[in-house]
């Protein structure tokens, strides 16, 4: 055994329960990382990678159990350690940055105190030596104000500077191993960006062995030298990240790269006469006294995609929300097939609420959990076309086909026994219920891995060319923009920043800001982020960039 | 006092010497390697608790009267706390082997705290139900010439009597009849009247989530000031009034009572509605739903109430507890249920006076503690209950 191996997993075995049984979520998987190595694990979601991060700290989360196996961490075994000599490395040695940095800093306390807890805890430094280690480390992962940043509280910093203050806390003790668990999963691109090239930095400036786990392909390309890819618990394949982008050699991991190739082919221009299904003109919107939508106009034409596309923050969804009428817009109006419509949903007629559907993003809150399947698509066939019994359930079949589900599988069960996607499926198909013109998907596949969002997207292309369906795409990712948008809206602050054909868009001269948002979407070459940061300089990346604009 | 710190400080020894040897003799297995010192001495404390117990009970079967008399009731509790158990440990075995897949899940699943629950509930239903057929004599029936006869057991030599075995009260009543009687009575009343409370309570509290605004003011604020006022002062104040107006108006004190208790409590049925229902409406089915154009009782009864029955239904087992405590309770101090309708509370306050011979004769004091021990076995029952579904409906593990 050389003496650079820091975590070494052998032959791990993990089992959840639930239901009464113990079930399989890792089945035998090796793991090996140097000191200084960072390595990507990469599945979709259930694939148990999380899990298995978790246990190389000799940790598993409750319900769960490691039922075969042995973990090293630099050469101590960690599943007969003591609690005094686990609680010795935890925190100290094995650091672990969490999804949601949000929930996972206390609200209570300010970010130095709970910074300097590490350290304090584990003896490695003083109080105020640690906050100058703090505001130092805060320099390095350059965030604005190091200084000062440690004495506010964690709503007072945005998403992506809490993410960092989480990966310096994890550095607090510098630390040999840290567990990087979906870091910029919850961010935007633009944010993302910044954080990534942060942590790397500080991973590469200190040494520090590193497993992030993401679902993200082309942000594991920039981070991890080595891949693994996991599968329902069974590792596909492991190889260094070069060797892994240019020739994977599993089905499987080709077919996560292939995601991406995905594109419909180009519709004809619009005619100049035709009426659009939706038009939105010149609308105004505020909540309470805060103006958040600022003049915003454009059509939609039939059996056409718009894209809307921006940040957090910068209007789509409450766009989206004026045509819906859930926020009636303070000036401007919403046309539906040039029909002026009223601006507040319960003045709408039934059919004019029929007109426009809509699809959320957390099928999770979109399908009530105490209802069947049956009963949630059934609700609008029998609201809206009077249709009972028989009849009912014959519509109800033929659009749970329509979505690819067997119908006699389906009908019965609630949504909580459905996967991500098929409840996606099934928000589509009460949309369709109401044999709607227009829908409105807002962000309908960013909470779901890869391979399934291109299985909505493919579908959802082909009910459009079978129905001839009018979308408006609201989405913060572009590569999904690029594969099923007609046409393409940018907005940033609550206004329309550019507007056009998905060609146009994508080819340059830009606007500065959709050059922003397409520059700083990952890409899958390993270079990309170096590239882009010796292209555009450190501190021109993120929030910093947006802001000088 | 310098016994009971030198006990504490033994104790502690003994703690460490335990954990010592545990170490030693498991050869460091994780179980005492990682044994905190609170928890080793945890275990010592229980022991000797135990021994205790173990000890007093054996002191509560003594020959000797003087001393038997002095742990009778330690030993009641012991004795009753194991034939609980027992009984409770059978209705699980039984409720896993009969039955359909569904309830056979549920009984394994099942502590046995529920299944004591449910099996008291249950009982306590039955005599609810067929109080008439099972009593031996009816609540208000005297019978000549057994007055006062309160030793249970219905052992002459030891002064009871065979034909009443849970003794007679001051005026010759079958107690035993009295306390059938009572939970038909007590526990009816309570149910009706949290029924009562749920369905005032529930739909204005829904109605606030849903609607929001002024109506939401106005409701929350109203609830506010019945909040405010100590709700057993309330209830006596208006209880008192309400028995002025019953004879005027002809209408039975009962009803009174039923509704007074109900308005007061259906304001922490609100509140919990009204919170419930603030979380299920902000989700995206609701607005689906809005967007539909369905109606309000649509939104209310089909896509929130199934969604806030689990907090709901556990709410209702605690608040029929609280129901039923206020009912006994002014029962006891007398404006509850009327004489002569046999009620638990009413028992209590009738037969209080026995409970000075505790000392000397623990017999004839249990006449009281009969009826107490009714309402105290319920409460526990519906709170065992209560905790085994809240745990189940907030998907905790263990």
């Amino acid at each position: 055994m050389s003496d650079d191996i820091l975590v070494k997993m052998r032959d791990v075995w993990l089992e959840g329960r639930s239901d009464e049984t113990w079930n399989p979520i890792i089945n035998g998987v090796d793991l090996t990382l140097k000191k200084g190595e960072v390595l990507g694990l990469i599945g979709e979601s259930g694939a148990g990678k999380s899990t298995l991060g978790l246990a190389a700290m000799g940790y598993t989360r409750d319900g769960v159990k490691i039922s075969k196996g042995t973990v090293e961490f630099d050469g101590i075994d960690l599943l007969t350690a003591s609690a005094a000599v686990k609680r010795e490395l935890l925190g100290k040695r094995i650091a672990y940055v969490a999804q949601s940095a949000a929930a996972s800093f206390n609200p209570a306390h300010k970010l130095m105190d709970q910074h300097v807890e590490g350290p304090v805890q584990h003896g490695v430094m003083g109080k105020g030596e640690s906050e100058e280690d703090g505001m130092e480390l805060y320099r390095k992962l350059r965030l604005p104000n190091p200084d000062q940043i440690g004495f506010r509280y964690p709503h007072q910093v945005s998403g992506g500077q809490l993410q960092r203050c989480m990966t310096a806390m994890a550095m607090s003790c510098r630390p040999d191993l840290i567990i990087f668990d979906e870091p910029t999963t919850a961010l935007d691109v633009t944010t993302q960006i910044e954080v990534l090239a942060s942590i790397r930095d500080i991973v590469e400036q200190f040494n520090t062995a590193a497993i992030y786990i993401t679902h993200d392909l082309a942000v594991v390309a920039q981070m991890a030298d080595t891949i693994k890819v996991l599968l329902k618990g069974d590792e596909v394949e492991t190889a260094d990240t070069r060797t892994m982008l240019s020739a994977p050699t599993q089905e499987y991991t080709k077919s996560l790269w292939a995601v991406r190739s995905f594109e419909r082919p180009l519709k004809p221009a619009v005619n100049a006469g035709s009426v659009p299904v939706v038009s939105v003109q010149n609308v105004d919107a505020a909540y309470g006294t805060v103006p958040v939508l600022h003049d915003v106009s454009f059509d939609l034409h039939e059996g056409r995609t718009v894209a809307v596309v921006g940040e957090s923050g910068s209007g789509k969804s409450t766009t989206a929300r004026c045509i819906t009428g859930l926020l009636p817009p303070t000036a401007g109006q919403i046309m539906v097939d040039g029909e002026v419509m009223p601006p507040d949903y319960r003045k709408r007629s039934k059919d004019q609420l029929r007109q426009v559907q809509m699809i959320y993003q957390m099928a999770d809150t979109a399908l009530n959990p105490r209802m069947s399947i049956g009963q949630i698509i059934a609700r609008p066939v029998e609201f809206y076309l009077g249709l009972k019994g028989a009849e009912k359930r014959k519509k109800v079949d033929a659009l749970l086909e329509q979505i690819e589900l067997e119908p006699s599988q389906y009908y019965h069960r609630l949504p909580s026994e459905l996967s991500g996607g098929q409840k996606q499926r099934i928000g589509i198909a009460r949309a369709l219920a109401a044999e709607p013109k227009f829908i409105i998907c807002d962000e309908v596949t960013s909470a779901l891995d890869q391979l399934v969002a291109e299985g909505i997207l493919r579908l959802l292309a082909r009910l459009q060319d079978e129905l001839s369906l009018t979308y408006m795409f609201i989405t913060h990712d572009l590569a999904t923009v690029r594969a099923i948008a007609d046409e393409v809206v940018v907005m940033k602050d609550g206004r329309v920043v550019e507007q056009g054909p998905k060609v146009e868009m994508f080819t340059p001269p830009h606007h500065a800001y959709t050059d922003l948002l397409l520059s700083s979407v990952p890409e899958m070459d390993p270079d990309w982020l170096t590239n882009l940061l010796t292209e555009r300089g450190v501190d021109n990346i993120g929030d910093a960039a947006v802001d000088k604009m | 006092m310098i016994w009971f710190v030198a006990a504490l400080i033994g104790m502690g020894a003994v703690a460490w010497v335990f954990r010592f040897a545990g170490q030693a003799a498991t050869g460091n297995a994780p179980k005492f390697r990682d044994m905190p010192y609170g928890v080793a001495y945890g275990y010592v404390l229980g022991v000797v608790v135990l021994a205790w117990l173990a000890w007093a009970y054996m002191q509560g079967r003594s020959e000797d009267t003087a001393i038997a008399n002095k742990f009778f009731f330690l030993r009641i509790a012991i004795e009753g706390f194991i034939i609980f158990a027992i009984a409770a440990w059978v209705f699980r075995l039984f409720g896993r082997s009969v039955g359909t897949a569904g309830t056979k899940k549920l009984f394994r699943s099942m502590p046995l705290t529920a299944s004591f629950g449910i099996l008291t509930i249950l009982i306590y239903a039955i005599f609810a139900i067929f109080a008439g057929a099972i009593a031996p004599y009816g609540q208000e029936q005297i019978i000549p010439g057994v007055a006062a006869n309160v030793i249970p057991g219905g052992d002459p030599t030891l002064g009871g009597n065979p034909d009443f075995p849970l003794g007679t009260d001051q005026i010759g009543r079958d107690i035993l009849s009295r306390l059938i009687y009572g939970a038909q009575n007590t526990v009816g009343i309570a149910f009706a009247t949290t029924v009562l409370a749920f369905l005032l309570g529930g739909t204005l509290g829904f109605l606030a989530a849903t609607l929001g605004g002024w109506l939401d003011q106005l409701l929350s604020r109203a609830v506010d000031v019945l909040m405010a006022i100590p709700s057993l002062i309330f209830a006596l104040l208006l209880m008192t009034i309400a028995s002025v107006w019953a004879p005027q108006l002809g209408i039975p004190l009962t009803f009174f009572m039923v509704v007074i208790i109900a308005v007061i409590d259906s304001t922490r049925v609100y509140r919990l509605a009204r919170a419930v229902g603030q979380n299920i409406v902000v989700m995206d089915y609701i607005e689906a739903a809005k967007l539909r154009g369905e109606g309000l009782g649509y939104l209310v009864f089909k896509e929130i109430l199934p969604n806030a029955t689990a907090p709901l239904l556990a709410e209702f087992g605690l608040r029929f507890c609280f129901v039923f405590l206020t009912i006994a309770a002014l029962s006891f101090l007398g404006v509850g249920i009327q004489p002569p309708l046999a009620d638990w509370g009413t028992m209590v306050r009738d037969l209080g006076g026995f409970v000075n011979f505790a000392q000397f004769a623990p017999m004839a004091a249990t006449a009281p503690l009969l009826a107490a021990g009714a309402i105290a076995l319920l409460t526990v029952a519906v709170n065992f209950v209560v905790d085994w579904m809240l745990q189940k409906s907030s998907g905790l593990k263990e």
